[in-house]
């Protein structure tokens, strides 16, 4: 065990944790931040995604010793109010089914159209293919990150 | 979380006297009639709750509805509230929508599966609504002290329409509340609906976008332990022994204890007991035959010469029919097991405490978890509450109660609140999947090409009941029988999405278009000469709408050009499963010397569809369920051991792999049907008879792109 300070969506948290820790658990567990979510803990479906100093991050494959002073940003902490652009199209379009892979496919969005705010269709499917959605909402997301690009500011 | 608290512990008032508080009305669900009876509460919801459903309208106006069945993302926590708000005549803005907890006296069904609950509910809820629209209208006209026939409602309010004269719900409500409950209201027709077949949007919405715990995953509780458990390693094993030293004098952990064939680790976080459970040293042995894929290929043989079948329907003298024949078309079809992979893993939260049992989660089937609690504890159902949290999705899978067990047997043994959490890894190995199944259809035409005999036998993995002997084209064949075969496997098996008709569908619609095109007929005129033909001439029972079915194919046909597209092979295939019709076409054109499948045309018939987003959503959402599992899903086993662990072995669909999906639906008056599972079946054919247009190969089994020659479609 040993603790660690982590800065998570702009506040200070201590974790007493095994460094081996995956920060997907730290958040969960121990910060009681449980919007992240687990669906496979191998980086194979992105339920987990996080930023870390900006970048879409699967957190179930980092360990909790391997963050140091970067800034996490989980969708808790994406916008105050919920009303991040991406959040907004996601409402708008009615993404959600069952809704557990959202989050991931929120926060994997988000860090791209920073990247590309103009992305074309393939672009986008390239970007969120990590992610998997059991229901099939993926018309839906493709829709949704669409009309991200349009409210970005 | 976002549902009540346990009714137990719940006080309540059943008074119609009120001092400050709204109206709260409790319907019963139980009876056709929606006997109903008024409450009035001082305000508080926790007050009212003990009714078998009910809405609750606050002073501001703010309506309270609340939505009984578990939401697993079937969209029925946005659909009910949908239905009472129209009756009620609300404005959907102001109504606020909560998750009942399981009272089955109450609720009566109170499940998520078989795509069955706004079938079952909708007339109940349409008169729970329209009660209370009726109280609170001659609350109104007692006001005014004028005829009730003057006065109508809109959007909350009560109108006296002569004078202009207008009343809030949330100003009449306890004055309604003092009224006595109508026995007989008026319900909408349903050219009246100005909500529903509207566009909803998912009521969680604000919570899943904002990351807030809503999942039986998210649940926890000061002083809650988790645990993880190994279970045995393949089917057929059982346990010897355990060594658990290792594991033990890990940090953080609290108990080791064995159940069953079960070894349960608990402790204090997640991690540390999955860390733990990795140092378990366990023995298993032999306890029943350990199977491996290719001893399902062999008793597959076996089976389908079996002369030990249970025959499902017979009509006419089929072996005649067959002898006469002048052409007869013989397939095979087959599907391996696969894994309901909801992508929440499964989890629940159990407290067996001296006198009663808190179990809170994921579950489709609360009841069912209810009372095998307490058949494994020993004591009454009414000892155990269960609070329903929403799903990340379910599929069948949280059907089951087994993982809902475990929490039990482990809280109980280490008497704590506990919280029982499967990897993926345990997930996707830990049984109850989709059955193996194979198909064998036989079918006989005439000269003129007309299918005068048919014959299937279906033989599955403890699926005995593995075909759907009333289907089409039953009804349309004057000779045919249908039996199955079973084996008894010791791999779990349950209901998946669209349980048997999910592989069973793709067979029957491939075949029929195998059967179709040795007939020299377009195969969806084909099925149109057979479905006339059930018309006029029925052969035995027919259980499906063969109108209704006619006009799905119709709809399916007219918007997607059939047979009029250059450069575009289309394959067809229509299906009636849980009281709703669906037809589909697929669409392939070849790119580079390759299939590439570029579009789904979908065309439904659920009858009234409640709300328009949620329902496109399930029909686009099965369809690209079918369509990946069809593709890429194959669970294998060696010697009793899945050899697909996740999701980087076992392949589920992605965003780049999707066709377009076009939706249509088929308007109509018609009570609404199920939606959940009816656009999954079709797919598999759809996709399969387009492949075969564009490459002229038959893929008769699953998973597709495993097939030869469909290496890299997409
Ligand atoms: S849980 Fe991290 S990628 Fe699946
Ligand atoms: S909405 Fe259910 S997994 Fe994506």
């Amino acid at each position: 065990m040993a603790l660690f300070k982590l800065l998570v969506n702009g506040r200070n948290y201590e974790a007493d944790v095994d460094p081996e820790t995956p920060l997907l658990w730290v958040l969960r567990d121990h910060l009681g931040l449980v919007g992240t979510k687990y669906g496979c803990g191998i980086a194979q479906c992105g339920a987990c995604t996080i930023h870390l100093d900006g970048e879409a991050t699967r957190s179930c494959v980092l360990p909790v010793s391997a963050i140091g002073t970067a800034k996490v940003t989980t969708i808790e902490g994406l916008s105050s109010t919920g009303d991040h652009p991406v959040q907004l199209a996601w409402d708008e379009v009615d993404v959600p089914q069952c809704g557990y892979c959202q989050a991931g496919q929120i926060m994997t969005a988000a860090s791209f159209l920073k990247h590309n705010t103009k992305p074309t269709e393939e672009e986008i499917e390239v970007a969120m293919s990590g992610n998997l959605c059991r229901c099939g909402t993926y018309h839906r997301i493709r829709e949704a990150v669409k009309l991200a690009s349009t409210k970005l500011k | 979380m976002s549902t009540l608290p346990n009714p137990s512990r719940r006080n309540f008032l059943k008074l119609a006297i009120a001092t400050s508080g709204g109206l709260f009305l409790g319907f019963n669900w139980n009876t056709a009639s929606a006997d109903t009876q008024a409450i009035l509460t001082e305000g508080t919801l926790a007050g009212a709750i003990d009714f078998n459903s009910y809405l609750s309208i606050a002073p501001n106006g703010i309506v309270t509805i609340f939505s009984p069945n578990p939401e697993v993302g079937q969209g029925i926590k946005t659909a009910f509230p949908m239905i009472v708000a129209e009756e009620l005549d609300v404005d959907w803005k102001n109504v606020n929508v909560m998750q009942a907890p399981l009272d089955t006296q109450k609720f009566e069904r109170q499940v998520a599966g078989g795509s069955g609950s706004i079938r079952h509910s909708w007339q109940r809820l349409r008169k729970a609504g329209a009660t209370a629209r009726q109280m609170l209208l001659e609350a109104g006209a007692k006001q005014w002290k004028v005829p009730v026939a003057e006065c109508k409602t809109e959007k909350g309010m009560v109108i006296h329409t002569t004078s202009g004269r207008k009343l809030s719900y949330g100003e009449l409500a306890s004055e309604a509340a003092k009224l006595s409950v109508p026995s007989d209201v008026k319900l909408k027709e349903v050219k009246d609906f100005q909500l529903i077949g509207q566009v909803a949007k998912n009521v969680d919405n604000p919570k899943i976008l904002t990351g807030q715990p809503l999942y039986g995953i998210d649940f926890y509780r000061e002083g809650m332990l988790f645990a993880m458990i190994k279970r045995p390693s393949a089917f057929g094993l059982k346990l010897k022994s355990v060594d658990s030293t290792a594991a033990k004098s890990m940090s953080g952990i609290t108990d080791v204890i064995t159940f069953k064939n079960n070894v349960a680790v608990v402790g204090k976080s997640t991690w540390q007991v999955k860390k733990a459970i990795d140092l378990l040293k366990i023995e298993y042995e032999k306890e029943s035959d350990l199977e491996s894929t290719t001893d399902h290929n062999r008793i597959f043989e076996e089976l389908l010469n079996s002369t030990n079948t249970t025959v499902r329907r017979k009509d006419g003298d089929v072996e005649m029919a067959f002898k006469n024949a002048a052409k007869v078309i013989k397939s095979e079809y087959q599907c391996p097991f696969i894994s309901h992979s909801p992508l929440e893993p499964m989890n629940f939260f159990a407290h067996v405490k001296p006198d009663s049992v808190e179990l809170i989660g994921s579950t489709q089937t609360p009841e069912a978890a209810r009372n095998e609690t307490a058949k494994l504890l020993n004591i009454a159902p009414e000892k155990v509450s269960v609070e329903m949290t929403r799903m990340g999705g379910g599929f069948g899978r949280r059907l089951k109660t087994d993982y809902v067990l475990e929490a039990v047997e482990v809280s109980n043994l280490v008497k704590a609140p506990v919280k029982v959490i499967w990897t993926r890894e345990d997930d996707m190995t830990g049984g109850s999947y989709r059955p193996a199944v194979r198909y064998r259809f036989e079918a006989a035409l005439d000269k003129q090409g007309n299918l005068v005999g048919y014959k299937l036998r279906g033989v599955g993995m403890n699926s005995g009941n593995c075909t759907r002997e009333d289907n089409f084209p039953s009804g349309a064949v004057e000779n045919l029988l249908i039996d199955t075969v079973e084996h008894k496997s010791p791999i779990t098996t349950g209901p998946w999405r669209a349980p048997i008709t999910n592989f069973l569908a793709f067979a029957e619609q491939a075949f029929m278009d195998e059967v179709a095109s040795a007939a020299k007929k377009d195969p969806v005129q084909f099925r149109l000469e057979l479905l006339d033909k059930a018309k006029k001439s029925p052969t035995g029972a027919i259980k499906y709408d063969i109108d209704r079915m006619k006009s799905v194919i119709q709809l399916a046909v007219d918007k997607s050009g059939w047979g009029k597209k250059k450069g575009v092979s289309q394959g067809f295939s229509v299906y009636f499963s849980h009281f709703s019709y669906v037809a589909q076409v697929g669409e392939v054109v070849m790119q580079k010397g390759k299939p590439v499948l570029t579009k789904i045309y979908a065309a439904a018939d659920c009858g009234v569809v409640i709300n328009k987003s949620g329902a496109r959503q399930q029909i686009m959402g099965g369809i690209v369920d079918g369509l990946g599992h069809a593709m890429y899903a194959n669970l294998t086993f060696k010697d009793g051991a899945p050899q697909q662990s996740n999701f980087n072995t076992y392949r589920l669909i992605r965003m780049n792999e999707i066709p377009e999906v076009e939706v249509h639906f088929v308007e109509n008056t018609i009570d609404p049907t199920g939606l959940g599972e009816p656009a999954l079946p079709p797919t598999g054919a759809a996709v399969a008879n387009a492949l075969f247009k564009a490459t002229g190969k038959r893929l008769r089994n699953q998973p597709f792109a495993e097939q030869e020659g469909m290496k890299g479609i997409s």
